[in-house]
Order: structure tokens, then C-alpha cells, then sequence
């Protein structure tokens, strides 16, 4: 079958030139629409939100682009075509998810902020701890999204474009960081915006030229097609179970529902996933935003299960590990079985696409974190000017890329997928419980915040850092590495036994918020009558959009 | 636009607070938006408790190659998708003019102080 693909000599496959090129001309297609619609000098707002002038349709497509990271797209097709049922199991969380953003979160949010995270966090709290306690979570969950996008790109870059040396590869992600900068700098948020809608269009439609191709090839019977895939893989019809990942034992078992809380509270409590509900006008425009992204994710994620068992049955899972990105390749095999070189090196240009898109919203909602919340807010007091507060954003905005640049750099050849899992368990542990106590609890005061915050981001992490995804999992196979960043088996300080803290963390987090809003007596009624006459009547939105 | 300076009785966002009206979209709100997360999270834990401990009832055959895991999978999509539909529809019919009309009349209420 497809195992005759020219892997075993050289580490790319197709023509790492024609890769090239598309990416060339997705860059430059993209550069000119930014510096089209979006160049020029800004406001603090046009620089963070676009002065939320965009619609609900195309902020939803926006969604869907910056949600459908390499992670989601590579990883989860990577997934369904070695483990099967678990893999589209994992998929279902990252969509189930956004209905906690489209009823609890989304549109309360829009009528209550402006700018950052900590517009809302801090309404009717005090201002400077929340904002600094925020911030540092903002910071955190972002850093770790980020690290694992550039580490993303190391892996793809050997795959997709030939480039195996070290030097080449550190070349080509500080290359993809710096026309990132370029991207956030003269585009804002409204150019990142557009870049993620082209992105998502190519994406899904990439993917939807794959899936119906894969299912012609088997008479559109999904049943022939697995029938296809279990025939192809080692595991057989067990690919149609449950079992293959997670039900290993009784720790990979608790290990995924910790896994799924985190997935399912995680996503609305994703910095970059909230900043873009400030790119509309409205609660509705941002109601519409999260309908439009839960056909698009949810359309994309059933393409997805074909694209996963179409990688099984057509190109087969010993060619997908013996691949250089392993699992993450599976997609673009696939992609090279059924359309050559060329739509080998589209959807090579459309992961790369990806990457960048995923990477210039992240450090859009960084930098308006350090910019609004602790520039202005905190370490000026409110007092500034804009043209001051935008020019600390773009510094902002180019520290944050070069520090993605050398983190890709030093994660590259690391084991990435925690980084992602640890974005959202602190975001679903730090983040999401202190949202909805500050939207739904009237109790709720700046203890509770402190507590929820700061207990949420510590346990997670230190969690994180006593499990077996840092240290002290045996391999995978006999004398091959550990699968645990410390690669090392020597090493092992593992105290934790599940990957994954959520199951612990989150409801910590939920504790700790309740503990210190009932240990202290602070509450302001006032403020606390504003933001829940605001939240829910959208009053004051549009003038806050004028200014 | 908060005005401290403002006793607590003076307060338009306080005043509207404490309306009927107000406590009848809250309500109506919650009353909405709580059962329906109980709903989707309760439907969601139970697809995935169902497959990590009951792997066999989840794995076994319904037609084909189709498992009743795959069904209930697809099943999450379909309630997803049917749960934005019909929060959508309320939202837009039921629930927006009413938060308008608040809104609207506390603008003008601000206006005449």
C-alpha cells in the first residue's frame, strides 16, 4: 500500500519545494490583506479588538481558525488513525466544550468588558490584585499554548520541508516567529483576524476535499471504511472500542476523565478564546460568533473521524510512526496518498497556516494583558495616554515572539502534548471557576478571586510538575525513551500518578473561590448591581464601542 | 458611569436590580441557561464514564463496523448542535426584547436624572 513512500531515506516526503512555496504564497497573500484592511496607526482598542467592527459570522469563522490549532487538526486525525474510538473520544470534549462559552460565558462577558479577561474579573472587585492575579494566570496559560504551537512547528517543519539540520530548523521557527511579529504588528487584532478567517476557510475546506475523497474510495460506506482501517492496523476491530489509550489500566482510566474536565472547563477559560468575543459589537454578535464556531469545530471534528480512519486503512500505522512527526503526520500521509505532492503541499502551507494564526492570537491577548492590565492599570494607575499604552502593546507584542522563538527553539524536540493539556487545566482550574462566581455569585468578592486564582494556577502547576508527564514514566517500548519530558528514567520525582490535575485542581479551585468569599465580609453592592444589570441587558455596550 | 457620589436608594443599576421586572429576566435567564449545562455536562461525563468502564457495552456492534460508542459519539455532535440551535432561537425570541426594554428603559431613566 502507501508504505512505498520515499521515507526511509530522506525525512520529507512530496516535494519540500512546492511545500515551500505554497507557504511562501499563503504568507504573502496574507501580508497583503493585513497591510490592505488593517495597517496604519491604532487605537488601544483597534489594537486588541478591532474595535469589535467585526460580525458575528466572521468572528465566528475567526473562532473556529484559531481554535482548530495544529494540535486539534494534526493531532486528533494522528489520534483516530492509531487508537481509533479514543481518539474521536478525545475530540469530543473540545467541541461539548463550547457550550459552557455559548450559555455561561460569551455573552455576559461582551456586555462586561472591554479589553481584557480582567475587565471582568475586576468589575465589581478590587481593581489592582485581581488584575495582577489575572494577568499572571493570562501569562501562564498563554505562555504554555504558545510553547507548545512553536514546539508544534519544529516537529512539522522536518516532516514537511525537508529540513533536518539543527541550525535549519531553529532558521525556519524563528522565521515563522518574525512573520508572526509582522502579522501582529501592522495588523492588530483585525489583521490577525483575518488571517484566521482565510486559514479556517483553507482548513476546512482542505479537509473536506480529504474526506470526500477518502470516503469515494470506499463507496461513502463508513462501515467498508473501517472495515479498511481495522485490517490495516495491528489493533484490528479493537480500533472500533473504547480501550486502546485510555483503558490501560485503572490510571489511564481516572487519567481521561481528568483529561475531559479539563477540556470541557478549559476552553472557556482560554484567554485568547475570550479575547476574540471583544471583537464584536454586541452580546448577540458574540452569541452568533460561538453558533457559527460550533457548526464550523463540530463540522470540522466529524470530517476529522474520516480523515483519522482514512489514514489507518490508506497510508497504515506503521508508515505513520515511522514518519518523523509520528502521529501529527497522519493528516498530511494521507494528504500525499490520495493527492501527490500537491495536496501534500497544500496542507502542509495550511499547517503552517495554522500555527501562525493560532501563535498571533495568543500574543495579541498577551500583550493587551501586559499593556492594559498591568502598563495601565496597575503600574500607571489609569494614567496614560494611548498612543503610550499601544506602544508598550507592541513592544509587548515583540518580546512575546521572541520569547516564542526561543522557547519553539529549546521545546522542539520535546514531548508537547502536556503543554496543551497543562493550558487547560490552568485555564479550567484558574480562570473559568473565578469567571462564573463573578458573573453568577453574588457573594463572590476579591478574597474568593485571590484564592480562586492563585489556588487554581498553583495547584495545577504544581501538580503538573509531580506527575509522570515530567517525570519517571516507563517507555513505551522496550529501551526506547520515556515518554516524560525528563527523559531520563533515572530521574523520577512523580508524586502524582495522573497526567493530567484537573480532576483535583478544578474542583480546588471551585473550593478555595467559595472559602474566601465567605471569610470575608467585603462586597459592594453598587458595582455588584452594574455588572449584573449590564451582563444581562447589554446596557452601556455601545457607548463603551464609540468611544 | 458608576456615581458613588449617589445614595444607594438614588442608584439607577441598584433601582432596576431590585425590580420585578429585572428578577423576572434573571430568572428567566437561569432558569434557562442552569438546567440545560446540567443537561449537556450530565450527557457528556455519562458518554464518557460509559466508555472508559463499560468498554464491551460501548464496543459492541450495531451495524457493520458501527459500535453503539460510535453512535452515542455522534449522538454528543447531534445534542451539541441541537442545544446551540434551540438556546439560539429562545435567546433571540424570548429573551432579547425583554433585556432590550430593560436596557432601553434604564437610558432613559438616565436621561431624565
Amino acid at each position: 500500500m502507501a508504505l512505498s513512500l520515499p521515507m526511509a531515506e530522506s525525512t520529507a516526503v512530496g516535494s519540500p519545494a512546492l511545500n515551500i512555496a505554497i507557504f511562501a504564497a499563503f504568507v504573502v497573500v496574507t501580508l497583503v490583506i493585513v497591510i490592505k484592511v488593517a495597517s496604519g496607526k491604532k487605537t488601544a482598542e483597534q489594537y486588541y479588538t478591532a474595535g469589535g467592527a467585526f460580525t458575528g459570522r466572521q468572528n465566528g469563522i475567526a473562532i473556529a481558525g484559531d481554535y482548530l490549532s495544529a494540535a486539534s487538526f494534526l493531532g486528533i486525525a494522528g489520534a483516530i488513525a492509531l487508537q481509533g474510538y479514543d481518539g474521536f473520544l478525545y475530540s469530543i470534549g473540545f467541541l461539548v466544550a463550547w457550550l459552557v462559552a455559548l450559555l455561561l460565558v460569551a455573552e455576559l462577558l461582551r456586555n462586561t468588558g472591554r479589553f481584557t479577561m480582567a475587565d471582568v474579573l475586576s468589575y465589581r472587585l478590587k481593581q489592582r490584585p485581581v488584575r495582577i492575579a489575572t494577568a499572571i494566570s493570562v501569562i501562564c496559560v498563554s505562555f504554555f499554548y504558545l510553547l507548545a504551537q512553536m514546539a508544534g512547528a519544529g516537529g512539522l517543519v522536518s516532516l514537511l520541508l525537508g529540513v533536518t539540520g539543527e541550525v535549519a530548523q531553529n532558521l525556519v521557527i524563528a522565521l515563522v516567529g518574525i512573520i508572526m511579529i509582522a502579522y501582529v504588528l501592522i495588523g492588530g487584532m483585525k489583521g490577525t483576524t483575518w488571517v484566521q478567517i482565510i486559514k479556517a476557510l483553507l482548513l476546512i475546506t482542505g479537509t473536506a476535499i480529504i474526506t470526500i475523497w477518502v470516503l469515494g474510495k470506499y463507496s461513502f460506506n463508513l462501515s467498508s471504511l473501517f472495515q479498511a482501517a481495522a485490517d490495516n492496523s495491528p489493533a484490528g476491530e479493537k480500533l472500533f472500542e473504547p480501550g486502546l489509550r485510555y483503558g490501560k489500566s485503572m490510571t489511564t482510566k481516572i487519567d481521561f476523565i481528568s483529561l475531559s474536565m479539563a477540556l470541557v472547563l478549559g476552553t472557556a477559560g482560554l484567554p485568547h478564546v475570550l479575547q476574540r468575543f471583544y471583537t464584536v459589537p454586541t452580546s448577540k454578535q458574540a452569541r452568533k460568533s460561538v453558533e457559527w464556531a460550533i457548526w464550523l469545530i463540530g463540522g470540522f471534528y466529524l470530517l476529522t473521524l474520516v480523515v483519522g480512519y482514512g489514514a489507518a486503512a490508506l497510508v497504515g500505522p506503521e508508515a505513520i510512526l515511522g514518519a518523523p512527526g509520528k502521529a501529527n503526520s497522519a493528516a498530511p500521509l494521507l494528504a500525499y496518498e490520495l493527492g501527490g505532492s500537491v495536496l501534500l503541499g497544500i496542507i502542509s502551507g495550511i499547517a503552517f497556516a495554522t500555527i501562525l494564526a493560532v501563535v498571533a492570537g495568543l500574543t495579541i491577548t498577551t500583550s493587551a494583558t501586559f499593556a492594559h492590565d498591568l502598563y495601565k492599570e496597575v503600574f500607571k494607575r489609569g494614567n496614560t495616554t494611548q498612543d503610550q499604552e499601544v506602544r508598550v502593546a507592541r513592544l509587548a507584542s515583540v518580546v512575546i515572539g521572541a520569547i516564542a522563538i526561543v522557547g519553539g527553539i529549546f521545546a522542539k524536540n520535546q514531548n508537547i502534548a502536556f503543554l496543551v493539556a497543562l493550558a487547560f487545566a490552568v485555564a479550567a482550574s484558574a480562570n473559568l471557576p473565578t469567571i462564573l462566581y463573578s458573573l453568577f455569585w453574588k457573594g463572590f468578592n476579591t478574597r474568593g478571586a485571590l484564592f480562586s486564582i492563585y489556588g487554581g494556577l498553583t495547584s495545577s502547576i504544581v501538580l503538573i510538575l509531580f506527575s509522570p508527564v515530567v517525570s519517571g514514566k516507563a517507555p513505551l517500548v522496550e529501551g526506547g525513551p520515556s515518554p516524560s519530558m525528563i527523559t531520563n528514567p533515572a530521574i523520577d520525582f512523580h508524586l502524582f500518578p495522573l497526567d493530567n490535575p484537573g480532576l483535583v485542581s478544578i474542583p480546588l479551585a471551585f473550593f478555595l473561590g467559595w472559602l474566601g468569599s465567605v471569610t470575608s465580609k467585603e462586597h459592594n453592592a453598587q458595582k455588584y448591581a452594574e455588572m449584573e444589570v449590564r451582563s444581562l441587558t447589554g446596557h452601556g455596550v455601545a457607548e463603551a464601542v464609540n468611544h | 458611569m458608576s456615581n458613588d457620589a449617589r445614595t444607594q436608594a438614588e442608584d439607577p443599576y441598584l433601582a432596576l436590580q431590585s425590580s420585578p421586572e429585572f428578577q423576572e429576566l434573571r430568572k428567566k435567564f437561569r432558569g434557562f441557561v442552569f438546567p440545560t449545562t446540567a443537561f449537556f455536562l450530565a450527557w457528556y461525563f455519562l458518554y464518557v464514564l460509559l466508555s472508559i468502564f463499560a468498554p464491551d457495552f460501548m464496543g459492541q456492534l450495531v451495524f457493520g463496523n458501527i459500535t453503539l460508542g460510535l453512535i452515542f459519539g455522534l449522538g454528543q455532535f447531534v445534542t451539541t448542535f441541537a442545544i446551540t440551535f434551540i438556546y439560539a432561537r429562545w435567546a433571540n425570541r424570548e429573551f432579547d426584547p425583554m433585556a432590550d426594554r430593560l436596557g432601553a428603559q434604564l437610558d432613559a431613566d438616565q436621561k431624565e436624572n
